[in-house]
């Protein structure tokens, strides 16, 4: 286990590539001797696992809602998430509350477990807002769509809680690391491999959290790399591994010993959180063009809810009331966002030059003024209500 | 009751219409919150929309088969709230309000939005089959002045009386889920479909959910397959293997009608003629035709030849267990044969650029397979069928062939062929001078093969023969290239080993 985590050393035969399991996807506990990540989810209670769960069921019903939204005409596109819900919510349980992280646009199970708000979440799709949410409130930057461009911003960010001291203070409340999260085909932008040069050479406190999905939109993995992918970090001297991102537990494992190397300064790690995208790349792609519907099927049974599921009952933390809960509170969800993502308006056209710079600035103070006296003189002249409303 | 009317959306980015597919809801049918309503076809793929409004549907506001804008509305839905005294709105024939007439009262007692995503509440089940019955309605409703009973379907006049037969199933109001999954996927109605007599057999089906949704993407009622898991479950395997033994009956798209052709025409006041649209696969064939005959000088030449050999093989690799799971045919050697030809024949696999003045030469082989479905005429080719060996052709051919007869072709699947073959053949058909498919430069027709006197080895022998016909385009094919490749492709029927000469 130890030699593929600081990489090199032990170069696998090509078709063995370790992975990181926890729970088999049948729901069983995996048991090895000297398996350091078990340790790591020893204290997890029934109700910590249930509350994955929970976050789990969520996510995807928020997934399906959102998909149904945009069938509907409410969102111009949106990104499915279903399938990769154990590789967002496990390691979003293994965070402190005070690291911060760069999402790409399909980690909605880690915005659900950060408290964004769910229509906040839409925002974006929607095409009213560049954002969505205030990225200081739960610590998690906004979603980006170019791909692979935050992973830089990202390790900047890593070595700006350098630079404040906030790594290895041996203070849980104050060490600080940040998660970067990207795809299998963002690992082929030069942005990604640029961040792992700096993160590596400055010890930067970046947890790289790439999502193996399989597919970079319709290119498989196999035409992005002749290696796995985990391999590409070691390449930068990055302490790099492969988990099973369908275990819950193996993904929340793997990131809060990721997160203990970064909180400590030594560091970062190259995480592959091998999964697969069970739905579309986004609505407007149609997966069965390129690729089998045998392998769809193979990865359904590998759903990543069931397996947590299966634990959940194999260790009697199942309770069918406490299920039927979930679902009902999950149900209640998708008529909220349906609601709220109907009743979602574009923001005052004012809101552009609020978070141009941090501070105050002069010359974005006079455009906004200028722009507000333009709006007023021409108000009821265009088709856009131009009424200033105070946020 | 009030109303509201559902607009296309824009379900990919920047698109401006879509086709009206398939509707799966009718005039009537309570619909719930994102249970799916339609499916659409765009530029870019096949889509199901889910609808947004819980209520009762009251007018289907866009035709199967048309182009419809985005933003166009397509469904209007009623609340519901009132509608349990009202009259169905369309009036759409006798049999569709005499079935109407015995479900309402089921239905409006529980339209309210309750119930999520994709199931419906427990009519909805009845969708599928009240959808059918309008669908044989339709054809004299669309004459605007036709006397009912003159509809097209008059040969089959005791069908008509039908729709309200399966009346045992609409009874039991508190379905269960699995039986209203059951009653929802009805697909064949027990009139046109042999095995489908024992309709009394759609009590409770127990399966797995990932096999109810396998079902319902192939089309299977879990209801028809026989159950071999434990507890009299149905596994995936019996879905697939119900799914290949029903394959063929796939044919039958207008299940109601064995006129298909006359679907969605009007009869003339008289009941003599009747006058169908032209339009989706009728109006591309028609267009294709006329652009490649106009276009394109054909010439075709033909070619009479002894396959023996071949049908031998296709024995041979019949027993052959590598071959077990593929269909092998003549076809599928004449497919091999072609690509052969090709290969030593290059220039053929091109198409003429009238608008750059260039010929374009290909340096893979997406090989055509004309087939007849029951939407007509399509077109499916073999993408780099250059690449493949013979079981990797089967498995193509056959897969090409299943999605083909279900209906399933997508516009992808058709475009971008470089060659094609046309196998006449299968109708006993000697043979035929066949028109290019546009854009390209060859087409092969492959007749019936028949045992004839033939000299063989100085003596008449009974022999397998066939005749083959090759069209080119004769702007950049001459008569010699066309003349050899058919010779080539002859060969290798003739005596396969030229495969291992020229493979």
């Amino acid at each position: 286990m130890s030699d593929q985590v600081t990489g090199g050393s032990d170069v696998a035969p090509a078709d063995v590539v370790p992975l990181v399991q926890l729970v088999t996807p049948t729901g069983e506990r995996v048991h090895e001797p000297d398996n350091r990540y078990a340790a790591r989810v020893a204290h997890l209670t029934g109700d910590d696992l249930r509350a994955m769960y929970r976050d789990m069921v969520l996510t995807r019903r928020f997934d399906d809602e959102a998909t149904a939204l945009q069938r509907q005409g409410e969102l111009g596109l949106y990104a499915q998430s279903a399938g990769q819900e154990a590789a967002q919510v496990g390691p979003a349980h293994a965070l402190a509350a005070q690291d911060m992280v760069f999402p790409s646009y399909r980690e909605h199970g880690i915005l659900h477990v950060r408290g964004v708000d769910p229509v906040d979440r839409l925002k974006l799709y929607r095409g009213v807002d560049h954002g969505g949410w205030d990225p200081a409130e739960h610590n998690v930057h906004l979603y980006t769509l170019v791909i692979g461009s935050h992973v830089l911003h990202a390790t900047g960010y890593a070595m700006g809680i350098q630079r404040d001291g906030a790594v290895g203070t041996g203070d849980p409340d104050r060490d600080t690391a940040v998660v970067a999260c990207f795809g299998d085909g963002a690992t082929s932008q030069g942005d990604v491999n640029e961040a792992l040069v700096f993160a590596a050479v400055n010890d930067a406190p970046v947890v790289f959290w790439c999502q193996n999905n399989q597919w970079a939109i319709s290119e498989p993995t196999t035409r992005q790399s002749s290696v796995p992918l985990y391999r590409r970090g070691e390449g930068f001297g990055v302490p790099s591994l492969r988990v099973d991102g369908n275990d819950a537990l193996a993904c929340y494992a793997v990131m809060a010993e990721a997160l203990e190397r970064a909180h400590a300064g030594h560091g970062p790690t190259f995480v592959e959180a091998y999964t697969y995208r069970m739905g579309a790349h986004t609505t407007s792609d149609d997966p069965t063009r390129y690729r089998e519907r045998a392998e769809e099927e193979y990865w359904r049974q590998r759903d990543p809810i069931d397996r947590l599921a299966a634990l959940l009952r194999a260790e009697g933390h199942w309770d069918a009331d406490w299920a039927a809960g979930v679902d009902a509170e999950a149900d209640a969800l998708g008529e909220t966002l349906r609601a709220g993502v109907r009743a979602l308006d574009a923001p005052p056209t004012t809101s552009m030059f609020e978070n141009v710079y941090a501070t105050e600035h002069a010359q974005v103070g006079t455009e906004r003024r200028w722009f507000t006296d333009y709006e007023a003189e021409t108000a009821g002249t265009g088709q856009h209500d131009t009424e200033e409303t105070a946020r | 009751m009030s109303t509201q009317r559902f607009p296309l959306p824009d379900v990919g980015e920047g698109l401006t219409e879509a086709e009206i597919v398939e509707w799966k809801v009718a005039v009537g049918d309570t619909v719930a919150v994102n249970q799916v309503i339609v499916e659409i076809e765009t530029a870019k793929s096949l889509v199901e929309l889910p609808s947004p409004w819980a209520g009762t549907v009251t007018a289907l506001l866009a035709e199967e088969g048309t182009t419809v804008d985005v933003g166009a509305p397509i469904l209007e839905i009623g609340d519901g709230a009132a509608g349990a005294g009202e009259p169905e709105p369309t009036g759409s024939g006798s049999a569709a309000s005499g079935a109407a007439a015995s479900e309402p009262a089921a239905t409006d007692g529980e339209s309210s939005g309750s119930v999520l995503v994709g199931y419906g509440t427990s009519d909805a089940g009845a969708s599928g089959r009240r959808r059918r019955r309008r669908g044989a309605a339709d054809a004299g409703a669309a004459a605007p002045s036709a006397a009912a009973p003159a509809v097209p379907a008059a040969p089959e006049a005791p069908a008509a009386p039908e729709p309200p037969a399966p009346a045992p199933t609409p009874q039991p109001a508190p379905a269960p889920e699995p039986e209203r999954i059951a009653r929802a996927m009805v697909s064949v109605p027990a009139a046109s479909a042999p095995e489908d007599a024992p309709s009394s057999s759609r009590v409770r089906v127990l399966a797995k959910p990932p096999v109810r949704k396998l079902a319902k993407d192939l089309g299977v009622d879990l209801a028809s397959v026989h159950p071999t898991g434990p507890g009299g479950i149905v596994t995936r395997e019996d879905v697939t293997a119900h799914a290949a033994s029903a394959e063929p009956r796939a044919l039958a798209t207008y299940p109601d009608d064995d006129q298909p052709w006359l679907a969605s025409g009007s009869v003339s006041d008289d009941g003599r003629t009747t006058r169908v649209p032209v339009k989706s696969v009728r109006k591309r064939t028609a267009e294709a035709m006329v652009a490649s005959a106009f276009t394109a000088p054909h010439v075709t030449v033909f070619h009479t030849v002894d396959v023996t050999r071949t049908m031998k093989l296709v024995e041979r690799l019949k027993g052959d267990r590598d071959f077990a799971d593929v269909r092998v045919t003549p076809l599928l050697i004449a497919a091999k044969a072609a690509l052969l030809a090709i290969k030593r024949h290059p220039e053929i696999n091109a198409a003429w650029d009238d608008a750059a003045q260039e010929i374009v030469y290909h340096h893979y082989v997406n090989l055509g397979i004309a087939a007849a479905t029951p939407r007509g005429l399509v077109v499916p080719n073999v993408k780099d069928a250059h690449r493949l060996e013979l079981l990797g052709l089967a498995e193509a051919l056959g897969e090409l062939t299943a999605t083909a007869r279900a209906g399933r072709t997508t516009p992808a699947a058709m475009s971008g062929g470089t060659f094609t073959i046309t196998n006449v053949g299968v109708f006993g058909i000697d043979t035929g001078t066949p028109i290019l498919n546009p854009g390209e430069a060859g087409i092969l027709a492959f007749g019936a093969i028949r045992q004839q006197p033939w000299v063989h080895r100085g003596k008449i022998k009974p022999r397998w023969v066939t005749q083959l016909a090759l069209s080119f385009d004769h702007r950049l094919v001459d008569g010699a290239l066309g003349s050899q490749f058919l010779a080539d492709v002859a060969k290798v029927l003739e005596d396969p080993a030229h495969g291992l000469v020229w493979g």
